[in-house]
This record gives structure tokens, C-alpha cells and sequence, in this order.
């Protein structure tokens, strides 16, 4: 449909141009009232209609009950990132109705259930009333399904109001309910007729609709923690042993999902190579997560930080009896129980100096919905590679909402197995070997895994001192000798962890560093920003240990902001201790409130830094 | 690795190695610590049961008790983890080869203080594993404070007298649904060495609450985990003896005088009949006897419970028959057609 046809289609009333494919709609619903189908239905046709298009679900710790609100953001130029604007407001939950009504941008659309009395209006937003329960009774739902067939009534009210392809509606019910007519029917004829009623009686006085691209057609919408487990599984993981935490969870559920789907063996038909195990908690989670990786499965496990808080203990033997895990912390706001359902980077230093002594974690950090995926299969091969334990640090904005993402690649390296010693080559060196030598002089050593038959192959693991024999040791040379290895193999690390990710603008003097989900704000903000003339590089970290064009980056420029979604400024306080030198080129720029960053927030936090 | 030592060739078992092969390094432990004796069994058990060392993965927590596997089967693999933490070490390690099995070695302070909670639910899944409690009602290797199997009254040096009730190991396994739960004594080597056996044979998790003394911090004859008032009590459920697969049982009995249990590869026990009539069968038989054995102060030993057939935890994996350690990328890497199913399935 072109603008021309979109502009003779709204009735009269609308005294504006239209405004395409650029605002933001937020639903306030009920928390378990079953409205999440109905954003999940909007967010896949907008998608499927080629727009650009996030969806962000800010949720309640609760089952059923409390207040719920879900924004989706359609944007052409691709800007994905939440915004605190909402042009549309859906009100479906009577307790916030004044709260949603007030919420709605001067010139924008308010649309509300009907049953909800609604006195005191805005005459500075368009305000549409929808007969939900009429529909929704009028519907051939079972009445136990009325109160969630009540949310689709919105959704064909607001199909009509904006534009949506009511074919796309139909194929993202058809994904939704997997191919299931009678659910599909069902949702779908409230929908028609929410549609339709919309049609009849409902003037618009508003500017905002959408209308078709193609910008999505080589693009996937996918989470990230179903990102990170079907990364995993094309990694190879063989055990995965959890236990439940928000937002984490959804990567075993993936697993569960998905592995019988892609893991059957090839050789043995209907035989599985993996194992998905729910522990009885993060201690044991972690604790069989390192068994299996100590006898050589690709072993992984995945949690939030009170979670993360449990396996501190554990994560120090692998690091120290050498063990290749991989650990996904899908991050939360804490300290403590925290906001359990809301975003945040605050786990950064916890991670990595987990565990007591002297222990340095390898951290990845993804920075999209493609690298969740790419880290899921890489992480394996780092952390097999140099025998240590790899945490991959997700967040709840990536683990838990749908983004817009590039299809998933297919890994580029074969997997990297690391130095492991079966039956002949030990035969091949004569039974010569020992667990913690550094034959190469690159700090790993060689291992052999249990089920060798090999008379030489065993040897006894622990966390105790050890010599190079594994044999019990509390020799001060041989102690001395051991941490510093492990800290060469640290150092080994920066060669094969992920590079950061760098974007320049030339002639710029400030530098803005960052990791994880923070990315999209950012990348808004860089555009805002040089609209006003201050132009800026960008460094996306992805990994710990640092490489060195971290420190160049930093170098490179006059001042550097280091953005993040804590309140300590964590990536701040690690990259000065790394480079101290650099220290005065550094500025923290740290926010914690439970929500994903904006870029409003990034672009006034530079200007007011900048004295702009 | 290090040099194995030559095994006497003049005495050797079936799979040809003699009995210093599956001994381990000299124990560092006390002298006359009931621990050294179970070590010893289980060298005995393992050699007469012709198993090769490789077979097996030792597993242990933190203590005294814990640091034993060191001294016995120097040619398995092992790992010495964390106070309390072994079972789930002992589960991921044993998903990595199936045709292995566990033998692990914990403390009463490593499974019944801070490990409670870890040998509650490795027990419900029956991981096949051999788990040895040698239980001295002490914390031997922080030196003497009370465990939670110390009974009430009992007078530590430097702690007082312990003033809760204690934890009944043998009685939690069975309340968790253990498949084999038995009790002994250190001080009665050959019942430990049979218990081994038929434990090793087991397809489940087989819990063996093993009354190990602690010499330096807790043996004074009053005191239930001594070796005199264990001489004293121990009241023996029945005279067992193990009997590998496909061999003849050799004694004649009496009708009646023996109950067989016949174990998952085929191997027997035989129960020889003492004092009373006990079937292994009945849990609720089971309960009652160990309710009787506290009330009567015995030290109740022999094999207290089995359900030889249930499943282990592997065994409801459906896995391949290749030890998931030993599949290569072929088999674990999806083919390169799927990442375009993957991608559609993401809408
Ligand atoms: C997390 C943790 N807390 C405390 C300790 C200290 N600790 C080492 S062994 C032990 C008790 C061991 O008692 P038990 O399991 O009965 O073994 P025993 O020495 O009596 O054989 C304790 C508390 C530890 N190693 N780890
Ligand atoms: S302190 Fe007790 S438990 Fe430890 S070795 Fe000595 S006797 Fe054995
Ligand atoms: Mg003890």
C-alpha cells in the first residue's frame, strides 16, 4: 500500500500527515491474563510486513494479577532500542488506566476497553473506545476462554486503526499455535470482528499507521535465550544441567525444546547424545556440569545471579583442577532477590573474580541476538581449548524478548577439542605423560578422560595443591609454579577470545565503550548525536581478558565514556585496573532502574558530559 | 603416569593383575583410623571381583574420609571435590562413559552436614554408583568437632556435649528411596569386603553406612561410633556372602537356612540366616528393623534393602551405546542443512 492510498483510507478527521512506520505502542494489561499471545501476534505481523520492529515486556514477579505492559517499536531506519515515548497506548488493565492515558505522546492514540468507565479523557490524543467483553461474548469461545480471547480484541481494533496486514495477523497465529486450526480459528474470528467493528465505528483522528517494507526478509525473530541453546546445541553440548531461575530458564526450556529435534545420533537411529539434567540447585547444577566436563562432555549450565551467587565455589575447583564448563548468566537486577524481572549488566565483576584465592574467569559477551547464537557453539571451543570455565553473560532484555536478528549462521571453525590424550596416544608416548606439564610452554596441559583404558591414563583430580602428576602437594615452589601457569593460560586467552567489535567516525575524539545489550541504544544515540555535530567512535566489548585494541581504542581518543546498566560502572572499574595508565581518558557512564537503556538516555548523558 | 609398580606375577586374578595393582598411594591417615580398613576392603573386593582399575571412577567430597580414595585403586581415574558437593560431581562425571562405575567415598559431615542435600537426590536418581559413608560421628579433619550423626550426649574434648539428635544415614537413604542400602562396621572386614561386592554389582545407587571409627577424636568405648561399643552392639541381619555371575554356589545349606538376592548382572547374595528372618525385599520391613535396631541400641549391620532391578539414571537417558565421551563432531555437530530448519522455525 503506498502513502497515497494510506492518506485516502483514514477518515476524515485527521487534520495531519500521516506518520509511517516510526512511533511506539505499549499494551497495560493484567500479568497472566493471556495478552502476551496478542503482542506476540501484533510484534510477527508488523515483522512479517517487513517493518523493523522490537518488543519489550515489562513484567511483574508474579503469576497472575499484577500490572503488565509490553511496547512494541516500529522503526524503518532499524532503530530497535526501547524508547520511554509511546504514541499508541492499549489500556486494558482498569488499575492503570489514568497511568497508560497519561503515558500517551501529545497527538497520539489511546485506545481502551469499554467496560473500564473512563472519566477524565485528554482532548490532546485521539481516545478509542473497544467493546471487548461484546465481542469476546459474542465469540464461540468456551467461557474459561473468554477472559484470553478478550485480548484479541485489541489486536483487530488495532489492525484496522493502523494498517496491519490482516493476512500476516493469520500467519503469526498459525506459528504461534503451530499449525493448530481450532485455536487459530478461534483467535482469529475475534479478531475479524474486532476488525471489522473497528471499520463500522471507529473515526480516525490520529496519524500513525504502518505500512509494508522489506527490510525483515532476511531476518529471524528470535530471544536470546533460545538463541543461546540452539547456539549451544550446533556447539555440541552434550550435558546441560540447570535449575529454574528467571530469566534464565528459558535456555534449559530450549534445550528441552530443541535437542531431540537436532541431537538424535547420526549412527545409533533414536539414540540421544546428550542429557538435559534439573538439578536439585545451582550448586548441584554447576557440580555435575563440572563432572561432565572433567570426562570430557561438552557440559553446560545456565543461570541468573542468585544462582551464580551458589556456584562460586565450584567455579574456583574448575578453574583450578582445570575443567572446561561453559556457564550462561542470563543477568538480573540485583543485589539479592533484586527486581527478578527486570534487566541489568551488575553480575561483570562477580563473574569474573568469582570464587575465592586468586581467579580470573574468561567472560563472553554477547551483543546481540547473533552472537548469543555464535557464543553458544564458540564458548565450548575456548573453554576445551584452554580447559578453564567460559560464563557467557546474557542479559534478561536479550534472554526474554523477541528481537530482530540476521538468520543464524552456521559455525565457521570445526569444533576445537583441545589437548586431549586417548588410549593411543598414550600407547604412542610410551605411558610418558603427566596431567599439569606444560609440554607445549603454553600453559595447557594435556588431559586424559575417564573410560581410558590405558593402564598410564588415570590420574586424580582435585582442588587440593597438586604437582604436575595431579599428586597431592603443598610444595611452595610447585604452588608458585601452578597459579602462575594458570595465569599464563589467561593471558593465552586474549589470542581466540572474540575481538571487540569497533565503529568508527572519522575525525571523532570521543569514544564510547560498552557490552552487551546496551548496543542498540548506543548505535541510536551515535546518529542523534552527530545530527548535532558531536561525532563519536564506538567499542563494543566482547570478551574478557581484553585484547589489546582495547587499550588502543582508548588511547585513540580524547575521552572515552564507558556505558553500562549498573550503578559502579563494572567494565569501567575492570578496564582501569587493566590499563591504568589510561585512566584519565576514562568516564563512567553507569545506570541501573530495571529497564533496558535508552538512547535519550546515552545522547543526554554525552551532551551533559560534553557541556553541549 | 607415575611407575606402576609390578604386580606380583605369582598371584594374580582373571584379568591377570595382581593385588598391588589396585592399590593406591600409602595412606596418610591415622593409624588404626577405621577408614584404612575400608580401604583395604575395597582393594580386596575389586581384585577377587577381577574388575579392571579402568573400569572404575573414584569419587569423594572433603574429610578424612574423603581423602581415602588416594589410597586405593591408583589406576582408576578419581576426583577429590568439593565439602558435601560430591554427587553431582559423580552424576555430570559418570554421563561421560556409561559402561564405567562409581565408587565414591564421603564422610558423615561431607553427606550428612553440609551434603544432605546433594545425597538426598542423587539417591532418587539412582545414579549407578557405589557410595561408601564412613561414618566416626566426628568431623575427623577439622579435628574433632561434633557431625550430624554424633548421638545426644556424647562429650567432645574442647566441644562440650553435643545436645541434638543425630541423623540416621541408613534410615535417610531408604526414606529417599535409595535401591541398596546397607550397614556395617570397620570393625568387621569381611562383611564390608561382601557388602563391596554386591554393591558394585548393583545397577543403582547402592548406600553402604559404613561405622568407620575415629581413633584420634571419638573412640572412647561409650561413645556409639567406637570400636568397642560397635564390637559390643553390632547385631548382623544375616551371614553374606557374594556370588559372581555364572559361578556355582558352592555351599550346601539348609532349606530354608538362605535367602538369595539375585542381582541385575546376574550375580547372587547369599543371606545366610542368623537370629532372625529378614527379607531385603520389604521397605517397610526395613524401616521397622532399623526403628528396633535404635530403640534396642543395636549396631545393625548386613544388607537392609534392595530393589535390584529399578533403572539407573543412565538407563532412562536412552543413550548410545558409544560412550558419549568418545563421539566426535560427526555425531555432535548438526549437519549443515539444519541451521536452514533452525531458521525457520524462528518465524
Ligand atoms: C565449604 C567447606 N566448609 C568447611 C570445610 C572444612 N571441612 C573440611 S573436612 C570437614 C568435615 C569432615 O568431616 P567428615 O565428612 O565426617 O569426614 P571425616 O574427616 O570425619 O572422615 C570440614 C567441616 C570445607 N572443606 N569446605
Ligand atoms: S583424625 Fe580420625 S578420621 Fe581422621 S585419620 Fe585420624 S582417626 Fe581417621
Ligand atoms: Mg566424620
Amino acid at each position: 500500500m503506498s502513502l497515497a492510498q494510506v492518506k485516502d483510507d483514514l477518515k476524515p478527521g485527521l487534520e495531519t500527515q500521516p506518520i509511517v512506520n516510526a512511533f511506539s505502542i505499549t499494551v497495560g494489561s493484567v500479568n497472566g491474563s493471556g495478552s502476551q499471545t496478542s503482542n506476540l501476534t501484533i510484534l510477527r505481523a508488523l515483522f512479517k510486513m517487513g517493518i523493523p520492529v522490537s518488543g519489550k515486556n515489562l513484567f511483574p514477579s508474579n503469576i497472575q494479577g499484577l500490572p503488565t505492559w509490553y511496547t512494541i517499536r516500529v522503526n524503518k531506519d532499524g532503530f530497535l532500542a526501547r524508547c520511554d515515548e509511546s504514541e499508541i497506548v492499549i489500556a486494558m488493565n482498569p488499575a492503570t488506566l489514568y497511568k497508560d492515558l497519561h503515558d500517551v505522546q501529545p497527538g497520539g492514540a489511546f485506545f481502551y476497553a469499554d467496560d473500564i468507565p473512563l472519566t477524565n479523557k485528554r482532548d490532546d490524543v485521539s481516545i478509542y473506545p473497544m467493546p471487548v467483553k461484546a465481542i469476546s461474548r459474542s465469540s464461540s469461545a468456551p467461557t474459561e476462554l473468554r477472559d484470553y480471547i478478550a485480548n484479541m480484541v485489541y489486536v483487530g481494533v488495532l489492525a484496522r486503526m493502523i494498517n496491519i496486514d490482516m493476512e500476516k495477523i493469520h500467519l503469526a497465529l498459525h506459528f504461534h499455535f503451530k499449525g493448530k486450526t481450532a485455536p487459530i480459528d478461534l483467535n482469529f474470528g475475534v479478531i475479524q470482528k474486532a476488525y471489522d467493528w473497528a471499520n463500522e465505528n471507529l473515526t480516525k483522528t490520529d496519524p500513525y499507521v504502518v505500512e509494508p517494507m522489506n527490510l525483515t526478509d532476511e531476518c529471524i525473530l528470535a530471544d536470546g535465550n533460545t538463541a543461546a541453546a540452539l547456539g549451544s546445541i550446533f556447539g555440541g553440548v552434550q550435558l546441560a544441567a540447570w535449575y529454574p531461575i528467571t530469566p534464565a530458564s528459558g535456555i534449559a526450556e530450549a534445550l528441552i525444546e530443541y535437542m531431540p529435534m537436532f541431537r538424535k545420533d547420526p549412527q545409533e537411529p533414536g539414540k540421544n547424545t546428550f542429557a538435559i539434567v534439573q538439578a536439585e540447585d545451582e550448586l548441584a547444577a554447576i557440580g555435575m556440569t563440572i563432572g561432565a566436563g572433567w570426562s570430557g562432555l561438552r557440559a553446560m549450565t545456565s543461570t541468573s545471579g542468585p544462582g551464580l551467587s551458589l556456584m562460586a565455589e565450584y567455579t574456583g575447583l574448575a578453574y583450578f583442577a582445570e575443567i572446561p564448563i561453559v556457564v550462561w548468566d542470563v543477568q538480573r537486577v540485583g543485589p539479592s532477590t533484586g527486581l527478578p524481572t527486570r534487566t541489568a549488566q551488575g553480575d561483570l565483576t562477580f563473574a569474573h573474580f568469582i570464587s575465592h584465592g586468586d581467579t580470573q574467569i574468561v567472560i563472553l559477551l554477547p551483543g546481540s541476538i547473533n552472537e548469543c547464537f555464535e557464543f553458544g557453539w564458540k564458548s565450548f571451543d575456548i573453554a576445551e581449548r584452554l580447559q578453564t570455565p567460559v560464563f557467557v553473560l546474557s542479559d534478561l532484555d536479550f534472554g526474554m524478548n523477541q528481537w530482530m536478528a540476521d538468520k543464524f549462521e552456521y559455525p565457521d571453525t570445526p569444533m576445537e577439542r583441545g589437548k586431549v590424550l586417548w588410549e593411543a596416544d598414550l600407547e604412542r608416548l610410551k605411558g610418558q605423560w603427566a596431567r599439569y606439564k606444560d609440554v607445549d610452554g603454553d600453559g595447557v596441559t594435556y588431559r586424559t578422560l575417564p573410560g581410558n583404558r590405558h593402564p598410564n591414563a588415570a590420574y586424580f583430580g582435585r582442588g587440593t595443591g597438586h604437582d604436575e602428576n595431579a599428586r597431592y602437594s603443598e610444595d611452595n615452589k610447585v604452588w608458585h609454579a601452578l597459579l602462575d601457569r594458570l595465569k599464563k593460560k589467561y593471558e593465552k586467552a586474549r589470542e581466540f577470545v572474540p575481538a571487540p567489535v569497533i565503529q568508527k567516525e572519522p575525525g571523532a575524539e570521543i569514544g564510547i565503550i560498552s557490552f552487551g545489550s546496551t548496543d542498540p541504544a548506543i548505535q541510536e544515540a551515535r546518529v542523534e548525536l552527530l545530527k548535532k555535530g558531536v561525532k563519536t567512535d564506538f567499542m563494543r566489548v566482547r570478551a574478557m581478558p581484553f585484547c589489546e585494541d582495547v587499550r588502543e581504542f582508548i588511547k585513540a581518543h580524547r575521552q572515552n565514556y564507558v556505558i553500562e546498566m549498573n550503578r559502579d560502572g563494572q567494565l569501567h572499574q575492570l578496564i582501569s585496573l587493566e590499563y591504568p595508565t589510561e585512566v584519565m581518558k576514562l568516564k563512567s557512564i553507569a545506570y541501573t532502574d530495571g529497564l533496558p537503556l535508552t538512547a535519550r538516555f546515552v545522547r543526554e548523558a554525552i551532551l551533559a558530559e560534553e557541556k553541549i | 603416569m607415575a611407575d606402576q609398580k609390578i604386580a606380583s606375577r605369582t598371584q594374580v586374578n582373571l584379568v591377570g593383575l595382581g593385588k598391588a595393582d589396585y592399590r593406591g598411594n600409602p595412606s596418610t591417615l591415622c593409624q588404626g583410623c577405621g577408614h584404612n580398613s575400608i580401604s583395604s576392603q575395597i582393594i580386596a573386593a575389586c581384585y577377587e571381583l577381577d574388575i579392571l582399575p579402568e573400569q572404575i571412577v573414584k569419587f569423594s567430597g572433603i574429610g578424612c574420609s574423603s581423602k581415602s580414595p588416594t589410597y586405593f585403586l591408583g589406576r582408576s581415574f578419581g576426583f577429590n571435590g568439593l565439602h558435601g558437593r560430591m554427587p553431582s560431581l559423580a552424576t555430570g562425571a559418570l554421563f561421560g562413559d556409561h559402561t564405567l562405575r562409581g565408587l565414591a567415598v564421603s564422610g558423615d559431615g561431607d553427606t550428612a552436614s553440609i551434603g544432605m542435600g546433594q545425597f538426598k537426590h542423587v539417591l532418587r536418581r539412582n545414579l549407578r554408583l557405589v557410595y561408601i559413608v564412613e561414618n566416626n560421628g566426628v568431623y575427623g579433619l577439622t579435628k574433632g568437632q561434633f557431625s550430624a550423626t554424633a548421638e545426644v550426649g556424647l562429650y567432645l574434648k574442647g566441644q562440650g556435649s553435643n545436645p541434638y539428635m543425630p541423623v540416621d544415614i541408613a534410615w535417610e537413604a531408604l526414606v529417599g528411596n535409595a535401591t541398596f542400602v546397607a550397614r556395617s562396621f570397620a570393625g568387621d572386614p569381611k562383611q564390608v569386603k561382601e557388602l563391596i561386592k554386591a554393591a558394585l554389582s548393583h545397577r543403582g545407587i547402592a548406600l553402604l553406612d559404613i561405622i568407620s571409627p575415629c581413633v584420634t577424636f571419638n573412640n572412647k568405648d561409650t561413645a556409639v561410633h567406637s570400636y568397642a561399643w560397635g564390637k559390643e552392639h553390632e547385631v548382623a541381619l544375616h551371614e553374606l556372602s557374594y556370588v559372581p555371575p555364572a559361578e556355582e554356589i558352592m555351599v550346601d545349606y539348609e532349606e530354608g537356612e538362605i535367602q538369595e538376592v539375585t542381582m541385575h548382572d546376574g550375580s547372587k547374595v547369599i543371606l545366610k540366616k542368623l537370629e532372625h528372618d529378614y527379607d531385603p525385599y520389604n521397605r517397610a520391613e526395613a524401616m521397622r528393623i532399623l526403628e528396633e535396631a535404635n530403640a534396642k541400641q543395636w549396631l545393625l549391620t548386613g544388607l537392609i534393602y534392595i530393589d535390584p532391578d529399578k533403572p539407573s539414571l543412565l538407563d532412562i537417558y536412552n543413550l548410545t551405546e558409544t560412550p558419549l565421551n568418545r563421539l566426535t563432531e560427526n555425531r555432535l555437530r548438526p549437519p549443515r542443512e539444519s541451521i536452514k530448519q533452525v531458521n525457520d522455525l524462528m518465524f
